[in-house]
């Protein structure tokens, strides 16, 4: 099949499956829906492997022409090359299965159709958004997933009990995405007015040709896009929106608020590697921003007692991450770690979401417990999971985070402490969560307890190979200590194939400091085990309520008063604002205003209307009387 | 300009009563409620100006002014039968003629 076919087909399957779902889905019954929706996401997927292979540099499939001017031009085309095949796979790969989950989990839920058609949806966009290549149509795709991801969190708006909160994480992810998508449009006009071209190749090129172009305008756009990302990627400031965003039904939270949208901004700090190299400025902005991302996101994490805001806290810290590794310029460990993470926080995620469809709905880890016993198979899984997201030797998490360590270690030792911080809490609110849904005694009472059970084959299987995924994914990028043909095969698959990514290499650590880093960070999560184990575990050390807890544990409850504060600071004074503009300019004035003007007219006419009485004889009255005034100013006129 | 005839000083006379004419009549339009004395007044404002005119013409010895006269005379007995008709339909219609009466056409 011909490369631009594939193109086309890879992308259309999705969405024909949206058309197919929205158009027809009530029509249907609920096994077809979801079958239709998962075999056009695989189908792509299989495609998508087909591109894998016949990667050959980068090539560029134009479509069509958007905007045509004299001087410049955009058009719908795609580019095919390491970087954008990579996250295609990852989207259609994970996104299948989590199609398939959805199939079990969302069974008894009446907007059946319309769940698969958004998430059919959203696999569109998100493709639309790294097979781009140009920024618009990123940035067509950016605002898709965008709107997907608002639909999807406010999916169950209808709800008695949590309806209207569900609205609200909507609008407020909406709102927060709008911010960084400000940025990007700002961006987007900078480059425009820069390099006439929004082409990522274009734009490469003539940078490379001409070194000198404009540094500070690169330091603006650089600093567009990052805003954008921050918003996209839930970084500080605008994270608070993701741990609201679990609102919505948890395979939208695994698919699209942890293994794929929110790496968008990741994706688009890759794919614009050559302009941050520019800005080194803006790169240790990004540097800053991801460390205390990482850290605080992961403090909060400690003391949650929502399964998924645990997890989505612990999102934001991997991302943080993420962006602690951009900022190193080390791009392909970035997304090294954006391949692992989707494995595994996938996993939990559904793994969440089998416990919570187990549970009947119930979110709350201190209404859990012992688990293991009435879901082996989610146990299981799960811990495969959390072990791998705790940076246990010979998972993939250990591998990813281990390259992000080795980064830091190389350029900055404060960095490297913090993360060391940061990925410590990691493995401690991760442990605290296993253990204390899993382990233990039940708490949710004997009723909810006999109804607990083990979730269908449609979820356990996605479970299965997602483990499988979190338990190996650290084969992609072995750190080559011993089998030094097998090393570092994504670092070199990604510069190789990428665009800007060719000339920088990442620092690799020799084999004793390798080493000594690798038992350093075993030990810790190791210990971090043990401790759990016995604190958590054999201490039955459970949740405490709200009132029983300490002083830092109530600023981690309280989400370190983020949503307060920026309650204070922005949300009031706006509506306050509004208020004044609504209640008293608009009102009181404005309408006041006009109002005033129409009553004057109108009681001026009133007066004058009187004259028209329809008595003859006065209208007579008037005209002599008129005359007589044009006469008696006619005689003043000649004796003057 | 040459005056062709001797009405001289007297012009004053002619012209006082043409004006008290027009008053009268113009005051008999304004306050009087019948239709008929109404088209008597405004018949009374038209001869007003037709002696005046009648009275430059002799003054100025201009015959110019007199037949203009003529097509007053016209004019006022075609509007006379005009009128008279109007006000005959208008009292058929509210059985009146009082002017007050016919203020319908207000607003």
């Amino acid at each position: 099949m011909p490369l631009d076919l594939t193109l086309i087909i890879v992308l259309s399957l999705p969405l024909l499956g949206f058309a197919v779902n929205g158009i027809f889905g009530k029509m249907l019954s609920k096994k077809l829906v979801g079958s239709i929706a998962t075999i056009a996401v695989f189908t792509s997927f299989i495609l998508a492997t087909t591109l894998f292979v016949r990667l050959d540099g980068t090539q560029i499939v134009k479509l069509f022409n958007i905007v045509d001017h004299d001087n410049f031009k955009i058009n719908a085309s795609f580019q095919i090359d390491a970087l954008s095949v990579w996250m295609s796979l990852i989207i259609t790969g994970i996104g299948s299965l989590i199609h398939l989950f959805s199939i079990g989990y969302m069974s008894n839920d009446e907007g059946y159709y319309k769940f698969f058609s958004y998430l059919n949806l959203f696999i569109f966009s998100m493709l639309i958004l790294v097979l781009g290549s140009n920024y618009f149509v990123l940035f067509f795709g950016w605002e898709g997933v965008g709107l997907c991801s608002y639909l999807l969190i406010s999916f169950h708006y209808n709800d008695k009990h949590k309806g209207v909160a569900n609205s609200l994480a909507g609008r407020k992810a909406f709102i927060m995405n709008r911010i960084g998508d400000g940025g990007l449009l700002l961006g987007l006009f900078m480059l425009l007015g820069q390099f006439n071209s929004l082409e990522y190749l274009e734009i490469g090129q003539s940078l490379a040709a001409n070194t000198h172009l404009g540094s500070g305008a690169m330091v603006f756009i650089a600093l567009c896009l990052f805003i954008a990302a921050t918003g996209k990627s839930a970084q500080i400031p605008l994270f608070t929106w993701l741990p609201d965003a679990m609102a919505g039904p948890t395979p939208v939270s695994a698919l699209i608020h942890a293994a794929t949208m929110v790496t968008a901004g990741i994706y688009l700090l890759v794919r614009s590697n050559f302009l941050f190299e520019l800005a080194p400025s803006i790169k240790d902005l990004v540097l800053y921003i991801g460390l205390a991302t990482t850290l605080l996101s992961a403090f909060i994490a400690l003391r949650q007692n929502d399964i998924k805001k645990i997890l989505a806290y612990s999102t934001v810290s991997q991302l943080g991450l993420m962006f602690v590794a951009l900022g190193f310029g080390a791009y392909s460990v970035a997304l090294f770690h954006v391949t692992t993470h989707a494995f595994f926080k996938a996993l939990l995620f559904l793994g969440s979401g089998s416990v919570i469809h187990g549970m009947h709905e119930e979110q709350d880890i201190r209404k859990m417990g012992g688990l293991a016993k009435l879901m082996p198979i989610t146990h299981f899984t799960f811990l495969i999971g959390t072990m791998a997201i705790s940076g246990i030797p010979l998972f993939s998490g250990f591998f990813s985070k281990d390259e992000i360590m080795a980064q830091a270690l190389h350029h900055n030792i404060w960095a490297y402490s913090i993360l060391v911080v940061a990925v410590s809490l990691t493995a401690i609110y991760m442990f605290r969560l296993y253990f204390l849904t899993f382990h233990g005694n039940f708490r949710g009472g004997e009723n909810l307890k006999s109804k607990v059970h083990e979730s269908g084959l449609s979820m356990t299987l996605p479970l299965a190979i997602l483990a499988i995924l979190s338990v190996f994914g650290g084969i992609l990028n072995l750190p080559g200590l011993f089998f030094k043909g097998s090393a570092h095969w994504f670092d070199n698959y990604l510069s190789q194939g990428t665009f800007g990514l060719e000339h920088i290499h990442n620092v690799h650590l020799d084999f004793n400091a390798a080493i000594q880093l690798m038992i350093f960070a075993s030990t810790v999560a190791l210990g971090i085990l043990v401790w759990a184990y016995f604190v958590y575990f054999k201490k039955g050390n459970l949740a405490k309520s709200d009132l029983e807890l300490s002083s830092w544990e109530k600023l981690s409850a309280s989400k370190l008063y983020f949503d307060e504060a920026y309650n204070y600071l922005l949300v009031n004074p706006l509506i306050k604002l509004s208020d004044f503009t609504g209640k008293i300019l608009d009102i009181k004035i404005l309408r006041n205003g006009v109002y005033a003007i129409a009553d004057g007219v109108l009681n001026t006419a009133n007066l004058s209307r009187r004259w028209q009485s329809g008595f003859l004889s006065s209208y007579l009255f008037w005209m002599i009387f008129g005359l007589i005034l044009f006469i008696a100013f006619y005689i003043l006129k000649i004796s003057i | 300009m040459q005056v062709a005839s001797n009405i001289g000083s007297s012009l004053d006379f002619y012209l006082f009563v043409s004006i008290a004419l027009f008053a009268i009549g113009a005051i008999g339009a304004m306050t009087r409620k019948n239709m008929i004395v109404l088209l008597m007044c405004i018949e009374l404002m038209l001869n007003a100006v037709n002696l005046m005119l009648v009275t430059f013409s002799t003054f100025y010895g201009n015959g110019d002014a007199q037949i203009f006269v003529f097509f007053t005379m016209v004019v006022a007995a075609a509007e006379a039968t005009v009128g008279l008709s109007i006000i005959i339909m208008a009292y058929r219609n509210l059985k009146s003629i009082d002017i007050d009466m016919y203020n319908q056409l207000k607003n």
